[in-house]
């Protein structure tokens, strides 16, 4: 374990170099935000009817939304995907580590670094200027930051499924712009998932994306109260214990095909 | 019991053919050929504790592929290998704690940070307890000379430099066994005599079992005793390195310096291979003519200033190895 936890560390200390990149990604973000709330105002000045959501929710789950973006947005790791391409990747198997925890603990610190750098501001802004509500009790604080947790093992449970692709596909690009495009709209992050129809909504329960952000943000809304946060958490632990069974199965098979090249 | 044994090993791998063109890029969408290649043959060999060995070959040989094995990395498709009585990829992660392996290509520092870090890294990736961390951390930095290095970025090191920070890192953890992949490699006069000395005496006083791959034959000339030979995926010979030299070739080579640049040069019995100017570089077979013989000849007939008799150097042994084993 401690193996484990030092690497995470360094990694994290590396990470934390790119300060500039997420003052930029807190940028684009706000704008962005701002300009979700306003299409939603328009949606909800022009309807009559009763909609699932009060405006304010929908304003809070958006900055929520736009605070927690980095956990459903990967990029290739860059790095990783050089190592595969050299075959400096033989590296990892020269360590008395599993390959798999390795990676994955990769993608954790790649995950949590720039979501703390992001979302930290984004909550002190958005909290005070632009209508980012507090969650209703201290049991619904409780759920989000349980669900949250979760959510950022469920997404790096994901990126880790990313990176082992890059073992059959070498570069990744693919997967990584149309993946991200899928999880946004399966996970809440463009229509807040309380909104979509009924037989949608059977469907994207059931499916693993609404873990990554709609499940943490409507137990900090109080949407899904605070009783009801266990199955919800335990969706999103199951989802993601089914994503590292199957990061280790298609490991197993990639480390069989790789041939790490060389007289 | 040996440190290292392997026997009959055989790995191939499919190599996809391109066919030129775009005609042929378009079939090779729908039909792939693929071309099997075999990297090793029925590779067998043993090494005893202590034991450095060269293994040596031209590219492509088989050599990565050997060490890849040993470390657990690849998965050969049949034979047999255990090091320290462990099948490597069976038991990739015990195996694993016991070599060491130092690739002159690549580095396995983490890039971004201090060498320093990178070792605390190791120590806790190893599970080395700290006192004997310590211990081996001072000795290694007094030894490779690497304490001013200790708290710089491993992007910011020369490659010599990085080369020895490389070597201290695979030897935290007193590996058994250390597979040096072309250690020398890119290095100059200086830094590859610093790392010979360092891996001679890592043998000899530590008794850590050594196996080196290079292509530099003076790191050969200067370690190895014992010289695995392999090319095609086969071993060509392992022994002695003077018995690999003697069963190429027994000429020898005399060099001599006229006193007159310019003039004629008269030789009986030798051959001259090439002349610049003064001097002029012969071989010759001690079998038919003796040194002694030979120059006495010589010099009875030109005037000469100075006389080298040497074997031949160690790259044309090998040049002429590779070629008969058409590779």
């Amino acid at each position: 374990m401690r193996g484990y936890a030092s690497f995470l560390a360094a990694r994290i200390r590396v990470l934390l170099q790119y300060r500039a990149a997420a003052l930029a990604g807190f940028g684009t973000q706000l704008f962005w935000g701002l300009i979700r709330v306003m299409i939603f105002e328009a949606f909800y000045r022009s309807s009559t009817a009763a909609q699932p959501m009060t405006m304010d929710e929908v304003r809070s789950y958006i900055w929520l939304g736009q605070a927690m973006l980095i956990l459903v947005m990967w990029g290739p790791d860059t790095d990783l995907r050089d190592m595969i391409r050299t075959g400096g990747v033989a590296y990892e198997l020269l360590r008395p580590l599993d390959v798999y925890w390795v990676w994955f603990t990769r993608c954790l610190a790649q995950r949590t670094v720039p979501l703390v750098f992001r979302a930290v501001p984004m909550f002190v802004v958005a909290g005070l200027f632009l209508g980012l509500g507090a969650p209703p009790s201290p049991a619904s604080a409780v759920a989000w930051l349980g669900a949250t947790l979760a959510a950022i093992l469920m997404s790096a449970a994901f990126a880790t499924l990313i990176s082992l692709s890059l073992l059959w596909t070498i570069s990744g690009e693919g997967m990584c712009r149309i993946l991200p495009v899928i999880c946004w709209v399966l996970s809440g992050l463009i229509v807040p998932l309380p909104l979509y129809p009924d037989w949608a909504q059977r469907v994207i329960m059931a499916l693993p994306f609404r873990g990554l952000a709609d499940t943490p943000f409507r137990l900090y809304l109080g949407h899904i109260l605070p009783s009801e946060a266990l199955p919800a958490i335990a969706h999103q632990l199951v989802w993601t214990a089914a994503m590292i069974a199957i990061g280790r199965l298609m490991l197993a098979r990639g480390l069989r095909r790789v041939v790490v090249q060389g007289g | 019991m040996a440190a290292v044994t392997v026997e009959d090993l055989v790995k191939s791998f499919r190599v996809a053919e391109r066919q030129p063109g775009t005609w042929g890029a378009l079939r090779g969408v729908v039909r792939r050929r693929y071309r099997t290649v075999r990297a090793l043959d029925g590779v067998s060999f043993e090494l005893q504790p202590g034991e450095l060995v060269g293994y040596i070959g031209p590219n492509g040989a088989g050599k990565s592929t050997t060490v890849k094995i040993l470390s657990g990395i690849l998965v050969p498709d049949s034979g047999r290998c255990e090091v320290l009585g462990r099948t490597p990829w069976r038991e990739r992660v015990a195996n694993a704690r016991d070599i060491g392996v130092v690739f002159g290509q690549r580095t396995q520092l983490w890039w971004d940070l201090p060498v320093v870090e990178s070792f605390e890294l190791l120590r806790d990736i190893y599970a080395v307890p700290h006192e004997r961390f310590r211990a081996a951390h001072a000795e290694l930095v007094e030894l490779l000379d690497i304490g001013p290095l200790l708290d710089t970025p491993v992007r910011q090191l020369s490659l010599g430099q990085r080369m020895r920070c490389d070597l201290a890192a695979s030897l935290l953890h007193s590996p058994k066994i250390l597979y040096l992949d072309e250690p020398t490699i890119g290095l100059d006069a200086v830094s590859k005599l610093a790392v010979r000395e360092f891996v001679r005496r890592l043998n000899r006083e530590r008794g850590v079992t050594i196996i080196l791959t290079t292509h530099d034959m003076d790191d050969i000339e200067a370690l190895c005793r014992r010289v695995i030979l392999i090319g095609s995926g086969r071993i060509l010979s392992d022994g002695p390195l003077e018995a690999l030299r003697a069963g190429v070739t027994t000429e020898r080579r005399l060099i001599v310096d006229l006193a007159d640049g310019t003039g004629p040069f008269e030789s009986d019995g030798a051959e001259v291979v090439h002349r610049e100017g003064a001097r002029v570089h012969l071989r010759f077979d001690p079998a038919l003519v003796s040194a002694p013989e030979l120059i006495a000849r010589i010099t009875s007939r030109n005037a000469i200033r100075d006389l080298i008799v040497e074997n031949p150097p160690i790259e044309e042994v090998i040049a002429r190895l590779y070629g008969e084993a058409g590779c």
